[in-house]
């Protein structure tokens, strides 16, 4: 059955986990930027953990139902209402036919999860539901939702409790103090030691224009290059290279200013020198920074990473036994 | 030549064959990651070739990182010293230059360009010391191009020209980049020429655009039925101005299903490409003409 779609929200798309496989051709993973907020909405309501759900950047959407469902929203707190009356993040609760499920004010974090018992099914694109919005495809039509749209809705795949919740310690909260791992590499030889560690050392804020392509930050030292001449077709400008493929989670720096981190939607490719990438078990902290956010980039190495990750992973494990 | 390994993260291998670009580079990088796709090592899940450079994807839960760079180096070790050659194909892409729709969307961000007193290819011809549009004009469409990367948007296209190095048109990027280029537009930046397949953000300058989808996630064009994008590593392609009325005719021939692409198999080896650059490339356009 459909559900209609009153308001849209800011930016609200259809995200599962992602279409792997096309990035050598220029189509992007894409799915949840937060994806541990993902699989927890959807194992909340009796749902496979990668199907689709619904992700609202900073504000929520108005929809209205025509049957009987379980909702569970999580990642950022945005405070969920059925008919007006308040309902917990990270637990399922009901809707019935004719209610409306709408939104507080955003608390914390930057996009919420809203699942639904059956999942969102729009058509399977290249094997995913994802929304791709550069590139016009996946989701509904290609585009974020708008009033007035018609969501089709699974159906149910099995019973779930409506009263189950995710436990405080397999939540992901926003630290204090934000610090995202870097396993330095790529093409920071080009650049200075002393501006490498000073990268480091600075705190950056989120910009204004972050989004699913990628995260940009300012308000740190700008980057000193080592002197070369230019390699043949790398461009004229030090933080130029000959065009490469970009990493998910890797750190352009354009004209040595404003870093980038490549995101679930990156581009693939291009032009500007890249100094390290952001860790995977990362990756969905950056999905809820809010603009302004003040932040640390900090060098790690290849054993931590793979310790961060095996620390996800047993997180993931225990939501899994817990829900699945 | 001199690889370069890196590790971006924990789930990508970064291999730079070489800083500079060469078709050389680009060819070596192409056999690595065929190589690599043909020994079916476990735990890759992705294989990125781009430009002179190449990128795996992989899952560190199915292999360890520093297994599979050395898996990769004994790929590597294994070509190093083998004939460059590649089966692709040749084809053909009708382009007008000049058009109405690249000339409203340049007036709109004079202020993002090197010389607003110039038109982009009045530009690009003036900094490659041309004497005119006609002459840029003549320069792109006269040597075929090779796709030496697919990326950036979906589909999207580096082609890099098929010429000795200080035969090259190079030029600059815009000074910031724009946020709108019309739909298949083809552009260059730096040394490579570029087609946008959908309307949006862009930084190359503009020279005209094609009537022909590159990329239909609708897959409803006749060429993109089985798949929805044009492009693949290693296509040679063929520049053919076209005036206004052909490209409302192709345009018109794409949208009724009765357009025909302009395709034809080839095989190129480096070693002969480079032994007589002109006579090989005569006889790529000579083998699209036929078709």
């Amino acid at each position: 059955m459909d559900i209609e779609v009153i308001k849209p929200g800011l930016l609200t798309t259809i995200q599962d986990l992602g279409r792997p496989g096309y990035y050598h051709l220029g189509i992007p993973i894409s799915g949840a930027m937060d994806r541990h907020a993902l699989r927890a909405a959807n194992l909340l309501v009796g749902n496979d953990e990668g199907d689709a759900a619904l992700e609202a950047v900073f504000t929520g959407p108005e929809l209205t139902f025509t049957d009987h469902r379980i909702i569970a929203v999580t990642g950022a707190d945005l405070p969920p209402k059925v008919d007006g009356e308040s309902r917990p993040t990270w637990a399922a609760f009901e809707v019935e036919p004719g209610q409306t499920l709408s939104f507080g004010f955003l608390k914390r974090g930057a996009r919420a999860y809203i699942a639904i018992s059956g999942g969102f099914e729009v058509p399977l694109l290249l094997g995913s539901r994802s929304t791709y919005v550069h590139g016009q495809f996946g989701g509904l039509d290609g585009r974020p939702l708008k009033s007035g749209d018609r969501l089709p809705a699974g159906a149910r795949k099995r019973q779930s409790g409506s009263r189950l919740r995710v436990a405080d310690e397999m939540r992901r909260t926003m630290p204090a103090d934000v610090v995202l791992r870097v396993l330095p590499g790529l093409y920071n030889h080009r650049l200075t030691p002393v501006a490498e560690q000073r990268f480091y050392d600075d705190t950056w804020a989120v910009a204004p224009d972050a989004d699913r392509v990628g995260y940009r930050f300012r308000g740190g030292s700008p980057l000193e290059f080592k002197a070369r001449e230019q390699p043949f077709g790398a461009g004229a400008d030090p933080s130029n290279i000959v065009d490469a493929c970009y990493p998910y989670g890797s750190i352009q720096v354009p004209a040595g200013t404003e870093p980038i981190v490549l995101h679930r939607d990156a581009v693939s490719g291009g032009g500007y020198f890249t100094l390290g990438t952001v860790i995977a078990a990362d990756m969905d902290l950056i999905g809820q920074l809010q603009p302004h956010q003040k932040i640390r980039f900090a060098p790690v190495d290849m054993p931590t990473a793979l310790a961060a990750r095996r620390h996800e992973a047993d997180r993931l494990d225990r939501l899994r036994r817990g829900y699945g | 030549m001199m690889t370069r390994y890196s590790f971006g993260g924990d789930e990508h291998l970064v291999v730079e064959v070489d800083e500079a670009m060469s078709l050389r580079a680009f060819l070596a990088a192409l056999s690595i990651c065929n190589a690599i796709r043909d020994s079916q090592i476990q735990g890759v899940t992705e294989i990125c070739p781009s430009n002179a450079s190449f990128q795996l994807r992989f899952d560190p839960d199915l292999i360890a990182a520093e297994d599979l760079l050395a898996e990769v180096k004994k790929i590597e070790a294994s070509l190093s010293n083998r004939e460059q050659a590649l089966g692709t194909r040749v084809l053909e892409i009708p382009v007008f230059y000049d058009d109405p729709w690249t000339r409203e969307v340049m007036a709109r961000f004079s202020d993002r360009r090197q010389d607003p007193e110039m038109t982009d290819l009045e530009y690009v011809a003036h900094i490659n010391g041309l004497s005119g549009p006609v002459d840029y004009v003549a320069r792109h469409s006269g040597s075929p191009w090779m796709v030496t990367m697919v990326g950036f948007g979906a589909g999207s296209p580096f082609m890099f020209q098929m010429v000795e190095q200080d035969q090259q048109l190079q030029v600059p990027k815009y000074v910031r980049p724009r946020t709108d280029t019309p739909k298949q537009c083809v552009s260059q930046g730096g040394c490579f020429t570029g087609i946008y397949p959908v309307r949006g953000a862009g930084g190359y300058q503009m020279l005209g655009v094609t009537p022909l989808p590159i990329y239909d996630p609708t897959q409803t064009t006749s060429y993109l039925q089985e798949f929805m994008i044009l492009f693949r590593p290693g296509d040679i392609v063929r520049m053919r101005p076209i005036g206004r009325n052909e490209y409302d005719d192709l345009a018109e021939q794409v949208k009724t299903g009765d357009f025909q692409l302009r395709q034809t198999p080839a095989s190129f080896s480096l070693d002969d490409f480079e032994r007589d650059i002109k006579a090989f490339n005569q006889q790529m356009l000579e083998a699209i003409d036929g078709h």
